[in-house]
C-alpha cells in the first residue's frame, strides 16, 4: 500500500483537518459568549441603548459562529470510535469519562440555555434572560476544561494502571486526571488564548466600522472592550504559555527540543529565532540564536542544561525499545514560532491600540471627542497620528482579527504533532491507535466528505459573518426596550409576532 | 445489579431520551415537506422546535460519550463497524444544525428554499438510519474474536434492519405530527391531526411487524411486556389524536417510543452487540464494560447531572409552551 494513503496517515489527516477546523470556532465561542454576556450586563445595569445594540450585534456574530462550533463538535465526539477504535478500546476507561462528563454537564447546559437566550428576548424577564447567556458562557468554559483534561492525559498520562489481562489502561485516580498540572496549565493557556481571539475579533470588526466612522457609539465601546480583553488575555497567554512550556520541558522534553530544533543538549541552551537544518543528519546549518534564553524558558535560569533531540531519542530508545521517537521537526519548530509570533503580534497591536485610543482625561482638550465621534489616535501628548498613518492603524487593527486564529491553529498542530509518534505519551503509539477494521477507502471517503463539506460551510459562514458585520448593530424595536416581566412573556396580545423566529 | 448493568440501563435511558426528543424534531423536519403548504407554515413548524432541537440532540452526544466511557469496546466496535452509515448521519446532523441557524439569516428565495430542502432530507435520513443501526445491533452482526466488525456495508442493509429503519421513520413522523398538533394553532393544527392519523396507522403496521419479528428472534417475557405496552400506547395515541386530546396523544406517542426502545434493549441484554459468527465473540455488558472504578465515578456524575438536565430542559419547554401559528411569524427575515 502506498504509504501516503495508509489508513493511519489518512486518519491523522482527517483528525487534523476536522480538529483544526473545529477549533477555529471554539475559542471565538468561548470568548464571545462571555463578552456578549458582559455587554448585556452593562445594558441591564445602565439601560444605555448602545449596550443593547452592541449585545445584539455581537450576539448575532456569536450565534453564527457557535452554530458551526456545535455541529463540527459532533464529529469530534464520534471519530475516536470511527477512526481510532484501538485507541478507544485501550484508553476508553480513562479518556471516555471526561468526554461523558463534558456531554452531561457542559453540552446540555450550553445547548439548552442558548435556545432560551436566542428565543427568550420576549419570553423571559430581563435578568433571567441575562442569566441564560452567562450560563452558556459557564457551559463553554466547563466544556473546554473537560476536553483539555482529556487531552492533557494524552500529553501526560496520570492516575491509571495497565491491565495486562484485558490489554488496556484503566483509571485509578480521576481527580488526578482532572487536576494534574498539565491540565491546569493547558486550560489556563487555552482559555486565555480564547479570550485573546475574541478580543481581537472585536477589535478588528470595531476598527472596520470606526475607520468608516459608522456606528461610532457602539463600536467605540466595543473597541475599548476588545482592546482591554486583548491586552489582559495576551499577557495571561504569555504567562500561561511560559508555565505550560516549563511543564512540557519536564514531561515531554522531545517536544520542546523539537520546538527549538536543539539537536544536541547544551548548557546554557540558546533560544533559536531562526533555524534551517538537515533533519536526516540531525543538525542545523543556519541558526540565529539568543544565548541562554532556552535554559530560562525551561528552568528559570540562564545556565542550566537542556537535552536535545538526539539525546531524548536515545533515552526513549533505551526506555521504550528500538524505534524512532522524533516528531516532525520542521513542523514543531515553525509551529511553535508561528503560535508565539501571531499571538504576540496581536497582543502588541492591542497594546498600541489601547495607548492610541486612551481615555479623554489623559488627552489635552483639543483632542478629546464627543460620544458620537470616532476617536483621534493620539501618539504623544499633543501629537495625533498623521493622516497617512491613521488608516494604516485601522487596517492593521482589522488584520489582527485573524492573528490569534492562526496562532491557535499552529499551537494545536505543534502540541499534537510534537507528541508524535505517541498518541498517549509513553503508553500508546499513534500507529497502534488506528481502527484495524476500517478500510483505506472508508477513511478516504470520510476525509474527503468532511473536507469538502467543511470547505463549503466555511464559505457560507464567512459570507454570512461579513454580511452581518457590514450591517452593523440593529435598530432597536419597542419590544427590545420593553422586555417582558413574566416568564413565558406578557400575554396582552395573543397574536403578537415573536421577537425572534427562525 | 452490578454497575455495568446500571450503565446498560443508563445508556438505554439516554437513547430513549434521544429518540423521544429528537424523534419529534426529526418528525417536524419531515413535515416541512409533508404538511406545510407555504413558507410561513414551514416557518411555523421549524419554530415549534427552534428553541429545543439543539438540547434534544445533546442526548445523542451524551449517549455516545457515555458509551465511550462505560463500554469502550461497544463504542469502538459500533462506530468503526457502522462506519459509512454513521458518516451519513454525521453529515446530516451537521447540515441540519447549520440549516436551522442560517436559514432565516438571508432573505433570498434560493437561500431559504435550499436550507428548507436540507432540513427535510437531513431529518428524514437519520430518522431512517437510526432504525437500521438499532435493527443491526439487536439482530447481531459479523464480529470476530477481536471484537472487530468484519461484515460489509451490504450486510447492514438486511430486511430486518431496513424494516427497523421504516419503524423509526414512520414513528418519528407520527410523533412529530402529534407534536405539531400540540404546538400549533390554526389550519396547520387541524391538518397535523389528520396527517397524524394516516402516518400513525402506517407506523402501527410497520412497528407491529418489526416488534413481533424481534420478539420471535430474541425476545423473552419482559420484552413481550414492552411490546404490548408499545402497541397499546400507539393505539391510545391514535385514539387520543382522533378525540382531539393532543396532550394525551403526544404522551402516548412518546410512551410508544419509550416502550419500543425498551423492548430493543431488553431483547439485547446481556449482550450489547451480539456476534452472528460465534456466540463467544459477542460483546456483552461484562466483556465490553469499563472498570468498576470508572463506572462508579460516572454513576455519581449521572446521578447528580441527569435530574438537573431534566429539570432545566423541562423548564425550557414550559417557557416556550405557547402554541404558534403563522400570525406569530414576523415577516422581516432576520
Amino acid at each position: 500500500m502506498d504509504l501516503a494513503l495508509a489508513p493511519e496517515t489518512l486518519a491523522r489527516w482527517q483528525f487534523g483537518i476536522t480538529t483544526v477546523y473545529h477549533f477555529l470556532f471554539v475559542p471565538l465561542t468561548i470568548s464571545l459568549a462571555a463578552l456578549t454576556a458582559g455587554l448585556q450586563t452593562a445594558w441591564v445595569r445602565t439601560e444605555k441603548e448602545k449596550y443593547l445594540r452592541a449585545t445584539k450585534f455581537w450576539g448575532k456574530l456569536f450565534l453564527i459562529n457557535i452554530a458551526m462550533g456545535v455541529v463540527t463538535g459532533i464529529v469530534q465526539e464520534f471519530q475516536f470510535g470511527m477512526n481510532w477504535s484501538d485507541y478507544s478500546r485501550f484508553v476508553g476507561d480513562i479518556f471516555g469519562a471526561p468526554l461523558a462528563f463534558e456531554a452531561l454537564i457542559a453540552f446540555f447546559f450550553e445547548s439548552t440555555f442558548i435556545g432560551l437566550w436566542i428565543f427568550g428576548w420576549d419570553k423571559l424577564p430581563k435578568r433571567i434572560h441575562l442569566a441564560c447567556i452567562w450560563l452558556v458562557s459557564i457551559g463553554t468554559i466547563l466544556s473546554a476544561y473537560f476536553i483539555l483534561a482529556a487531552n492533557s492525559w494524552m500529553q501526560h498520562p496520570v492516575g491509571y494502571r495497565i491491565d495486562k489481562v484485558r490489554g488496556r489502561a484503566e483509571l485509578t485516580d480521576f481527580w488526578a486526571v482532572l487536576t494534574q498540572n498539565t491540565a491546569l496549565s493547558q486550560a489556563f493557556h487555552t482559555l486565555s488564548a480564547a479570550f485573546l481571539t475574541g478580543g481581537a475579533f472585536m477589535v478588528g470588526i470595531a476598527a472596520y466600522h470606526l475607520a468608516r466612522k459608522r456606528h461610532v457609539r457602539e463600536m467605540k465601546t466595543s473597541l475599548r472592550l476588545g482592546l482591554i480583553t486583548v491586552v489582559i488575555a495576551g499577557l495571561l497567554t504569555a504567562v500561561s504559555g511560559d508555565v505550560l512550556g516549563k511543564v512540557m520541558f519536564k514531561q515531554q522534553p522531545m517536544k520542546m527540543a523539537a520546538a527549538e530544533a536543539l539537536w544536541d543538549g547544551q548548557a546554557p541552551a540558546p533560544f533559536s529565532v531562526f533555524a534551517y537544518g538537515d533533519v536526516e543528519k540531525g543538525h542545523n546549518s543556519v541558526a540565529v540564536e539568543i544565548p541562554g534564553l532556552l535554559s530560562f524558558l525551561a528552568n528559570d535560569d540562564f545556565t542550566s542544561y537542556v537535552p536535545g533531540i538526539n539525546d531524548v531519542d536515545k533515552m526513549e530508545q533505551q526506555k521504550f525499545g528500538p524505534g524512532g521517537y522524533r516528531p516532525n521537526i520542521p513542523v514543531a519548530f515553525w509551529g511553535f514560532r508561528w503560535m508565539i509570533g501571531f499571538g504576540m503580534a496581536s497582543f502588541a497591536i492591542g497594546l498600541a491600540g489601547l495607548w492610541l485610543t486612551r481615555k479623554r482625561f489623559m488627552l489635552p482638550q483639543h483632542l478629546r471627542v464627543g460620544e458620537d465621534e470616532a476617536p483621534h489616535l493620539v501618539l504623544f501628548r499633543n501629537r495625533p497620528l498623521g493622516p497617512k498613518l491613521t488608516p494604516w492603524f485601522w487596517r492593521v487593527a482589522i488584520w489582527t482579527l485573524a492573528f490569534p486564529l492562526i496562532a491557535n491553529s499552529w499551537g494545536w498542530i505543534f502540541t499534537e504533532m510534537g507528541r508524535q509518534p505517541w498518541a498517549v505519551y509513553g503508553v500508546l503509539q499513534t500507529r497502534d491507535a488506528v481502527s484495524p477494521g476500517v478500510s483505506q477507502g472508508e477513511v478516504l471517503t470520510s476525509m474527503l466528505v468532511f473536507t469538502a463539506l467543511y470547505a463549503v460551510l466555511a464559505v457560507v459562514e464567512v459570507k454570512l459573518l461579513a454580511k452581518y458585520v457590514k450591517a452593523g448593530p440593529p435598530e432597536l424595536t419597542e419590544a427590545d426596550l420593553n422586555p417582558p416581566t413574566k416568564i413565558g412573556g406578557d400575554t396582552r396580545d395573543a397574536d403578537k409576532p415573536m421577537a425572534f423566529s427562525y | 445489579m452490578e454497575l455495568h448493568d446500571v450503565w446498560f440501563v443508563l445508556i438505554a435511558v439516554l437513547w430513549t431520551g434521544y429518540f423521544f426528543l429528537e424523534g419529534f424534531d426529526f418528525g417536524v423536519g419531515i413535515l416541512t415537506k409533508l404538511l406545510a403548504r407555504d413558507r410561513p407554515e414551514r416557518r411555523v413548524l421549524i419554530n415549534t422546535i427552534g428553541p429545543v432541537w439543539d438540547g434534544n440532540e445533546v442526548w445523542l452526544l451524551t449517549a455516545g460519550g457515555a458509551t465511550f466511557a462505560a463500554f469502550p469496546e461497544w463504542y469502538a466496535t459500533l462506530f468503526s463497524g457502522f462506519y459509512l452509515p454513521l458518516l451519513v448521519i454525521l453529515v446530516c446532523l451537521i447540515v441540519r444544525g447549520v440549516a436551522f441557524e442560517y436559514r432565516a439569516k438571508r432573505p433570498e428565495e434560493n437561500w431559504q428554499r435550499n436550507w428548507e430542502t436540507a432540513i427535510f432530507w437531513t431529518s428524514l435520513v437519520p430518522a431512517f438510519l437510526w432504525g437500521v443501526a438499532f435493527g443491526n445491533i439487536v439482530r447481531g452482526v459479523k464480529i470476530d474474536r477481536n471484537f472487530e466488525y468484519v461484515g460489509g456495508l451490504l450486510d447492514l442493509l438486511n430486511p430486518y434492519a431496513l424494516l427497523g429503519g421504516l419503524v423509526t421513520l414512520t414513528l418519528f413522523t407520527f410523533h412529530g405530527a402529534v407534536f405539531t398538533a400540540l404546538k400549533t394553532v390554526g389550519d396547520i393544527r387541524v391538518r397535523a391531526r389528520k396527517l397524524a392519523l394516516k402516518v400513525g396507522l402506517v407506523a402501527a403496521v410497520v412497528a407491529l411487524a418489526f416488534l413481533l419479528w424481534t420478539q420471535a428472534h430474541s425476545g423473552d417475557g419482559k420484552s413481550l411486556v414492552a411490546l404490548v405496552v408499545a402497541v397499546a400506547a400507539l393505539v391510545a395515541a391514535l385514539v387520543a389524536n382522533q378525540a382531539g386530546r393532543e396532550g394525551w396523544s403526544f404522551a402516548w406517542s412518546g410512551l410508544t417510543i419509550v416502550a419500543a426502545v425498551a423492548m430493543l434493549f431488553l431483547s439485547l441484554f446481556p449482550n450489547v452487540m451480539p456476534s452472528t459468527l460465534e456466540g463467544d465473540w459477542s460483546l456483552t455488558v461484562t466483556n465490553a464494560s469499563s472498570s468498576p472504578y470508572t463506572l462508579k465515578i460516572m454513576t455519581w456524575c449521572a446521578a447528580v447531572a441527569t435530574p438537573l438536565v431534566l429539570l432545566y430542559q423541562g423548564w425550557t419547554y414550559w417557557v416556550f409552551r405557547k402554541r404558534i401559528g403563522t400570525q406569530h411569524i414576523a415577516d422581516a427575515a432576520h
